[in-house]
């Protein structure tokens, strides 16, 4: 395998285009992706599309039909909520392999309102509510309880982190909402499903990120500021205790912290910088564990101390996260990696990391798929 | 009138998931029902064709699953999908066999403050739904012991 660079990334402001195709949304951030690369369809030899809602629908060529028809190979990708980042490590794959020079990754969805609390039964009688739930805000609502359970966590130690990143996302003017939320806001919002309050979970909506993968030594004929892929790791769940029932998160994002510091030669404390997959305050509050950010048992103190705030020991989620920044389902892997990007490049404005040089970018998918990649200027 | 008779007889009571097990007579406990897997031990909701735990396609062993267990962790669900009447207890309950399985928890108002971490909790079924053909649907539930 050879080194891979990033060289060209974008995404368009998350929201609701009820107006427009998911297509077109992914062909917005794939050319603003091949503008900042300096390239144009032409160039690229391959093409990973990441969509899950209209997954059967060849959502990556329907791009290739509004922005260039060069008859690339095209996969789409679909992994819950870990298929941007799924299709960007396709590119990485295919560009590392040597097989090809140059490719793009795209994420886009369109979820309209309905969300993560759609769906619901069949034709026939569905178990939930009436057996447990299997829907996101319940099972991360165990998740968090379970921290509880373990350490003695509070609501209000997850409370914090929504109003960290609801913080952060005041700086960031491509956040779906850049809303400014007291402790009070958060602690006495409606309950969506305990301990998460309504400002603890990621809105639904809709989006697109894209990102230009070239190997090393092509990335260099294009810009100055490559940046190195130093790792990019996909796991699955592996069998742990509970995982049938409670599906846990912690598990594979353990493993793919481990592989993917292995794999860069570098640690948690060698992170300036971290995009993580915040679908619901409990949810970052685990994952300071998982990815080695504190020893664990530490993650309720790190956040009171805040150490992940922007300006802390390791700033976590500087784009206001999945929470305030929103989370378009197949867009979001990519736009963490888009963020990472722009805080290594030193192009995050306001909310700029001051000398990141190394960066992490972690997504989960329930079911379950995580995928790591680790940035280096 | 005998075609009659035997359509009546026909519908009858369907557990809402397969690892529910209904008492066939009268008199019979239900009961929920797993798979150890001979080689390791893992047990599983149900039925299984292979253990994901080690891997091994061996045929497993049938379980009957305890009507008691003790409360995991839970979430006070206050908002669901359209249909589903909230707000209510969505808890993982694990059972002495080494099996957990998701569950509503029933007998308690819907507050962190009336449940504990490893609190007993005990099965018990009731019907939830007739569907078009006349057949009761069975669901299993669990609530607080109660020890009075």
């Amino acid at each position: 395998m050879r080194d891979v660079a990033i060289v060209g990334v974008s995404m368009i402001k998350f929201g609701r285009y009820p107006e427009k195709a998911v297509q077109e949304l992914g062909a917005q951030a794939a050319l603003l992706a091949l503008k900042d690369a300096g390239v144009t369809m032409n160039d690229i030899e391959l093409m990973a599309s990441g969509n899950l809602y209209q997954a059967s629908a060849m959502i990556g060529q329907r791009i290739l039909k509004e922005i260039g028809q060069t008859g690339i190979p095209v996969i789409n990708v679909s992994n819950a909520c870990a298929t941007g980042s799924t299709a960007f490590r396709e590119a990485y794959v295919a560009v590392a392999s040597g097989q090809y020079d140059a490719a793009l990754a795209v994420g886009s969805e369109q979820m309209g309102k309905m969300g993560l609390l759609g769906g619901g039964g069949g034709g026939g009688i569905s178990p939930e509510g009436i057996v447990g739930s299997g829907l996101m805000p319940a099972v991360f609502g165990q998740a968090g309880v379970e921290h509880m359970r373990k350490y003695g966590t509070t609501q209000e130690h997850f409370a914090k982190i929504a109003v960290k990143n609801h913080k952060h996302s005041m700086a960031n003017p491509y956040a779906q909402y850049q809303i400014e939320t007291s402790l009070e806001d958060v602690m006495n919002a409606r309950v969506v499903a305990w301990p998460n309050t309504l400002y603890m979970c990621c809105p639904t909506g809709d989006g697109a990120a894209a990102a230009v993968l070239m190997s090393m030594e092509k990335a260099k004929q294009y810009t100055t500021k490559p940046i190195k892929v130093a790792a990019s790791v996909l796991t699955s769940d592996p069998w742990t205790e509970r995982d049938l029932t409670l599906p846990d998160v912690s598990t594979l994002t353990r493993n793919a912290s481990k592989q993917a510091y292995e794999e860069a030669g570098l640690g948690a404390d060698d992170l300036n910088v971290v995009e993580l997959h915040d679908c619901f305050a409990t949810a970052e509050l685990l994952h300071y564990e998982n990815l080695g950010l504190c020893a664990d048992g530490e993650a309720g103190r790190m956040i009171d101390e805040g150490e992940t705030s922007i300006g802390g020991r390791i700033p976590v989620a500087p784009s206001g996260g999945l929470l305030s920044k929103g989370h378009p389902l197949g867009a979001t892997g990519v736009a963490n990696i888009c963020e990472v990007v722009w805080h290594l490049r030193g192009q995050a404005g306001a909310r700029q990391v001051e000398g990141a040089k190394v960066g992490l970018a972690h997504v989960i998918g329930l079911g379950s798929a995580c995928t790591i990649n680790v940035l280096q200027a | 009138m005998a075609e009659a008779e035997s359509a009546t007889a026909e519908s009858k009571q369907l557990p809402i998931l397969p690892f529910l097990r209904l008492g066939e007579k009268d008199g019979e406990d239900s009961y929920l029902f797993g798979s150890r897997c001979k080689s390791c031990g893992a047990t599983y909701l149900g039925d299984r064709m292979a253990c994901s735990k080690c891997c091994s396609t061996d045929p497993m062993d049938d379980v009957r699953l305890s009507d008691r267990g003790e409360l995991h962790v839970f979430s006070i669900v206050h908002q669901s999908a359209p249909g589903v009447p909230t707000p209510y207890v969505a808890a993982i309950v694990d059972l002495p066999e080494g099996v957990s399985v998701r569950c509503n928890i029933e007998g308690v108002e819907p507050d962190p403050k009336n449940l504990e971490f490893g609190m007993p909790v005990e099965m018990y079924t009731e019907k939830v739904h007739t569907d078009d053909d006349g057949n009761e649907i069975i669901a299993f539930k669990f609530r607080p012991v109660n020890n009075n």
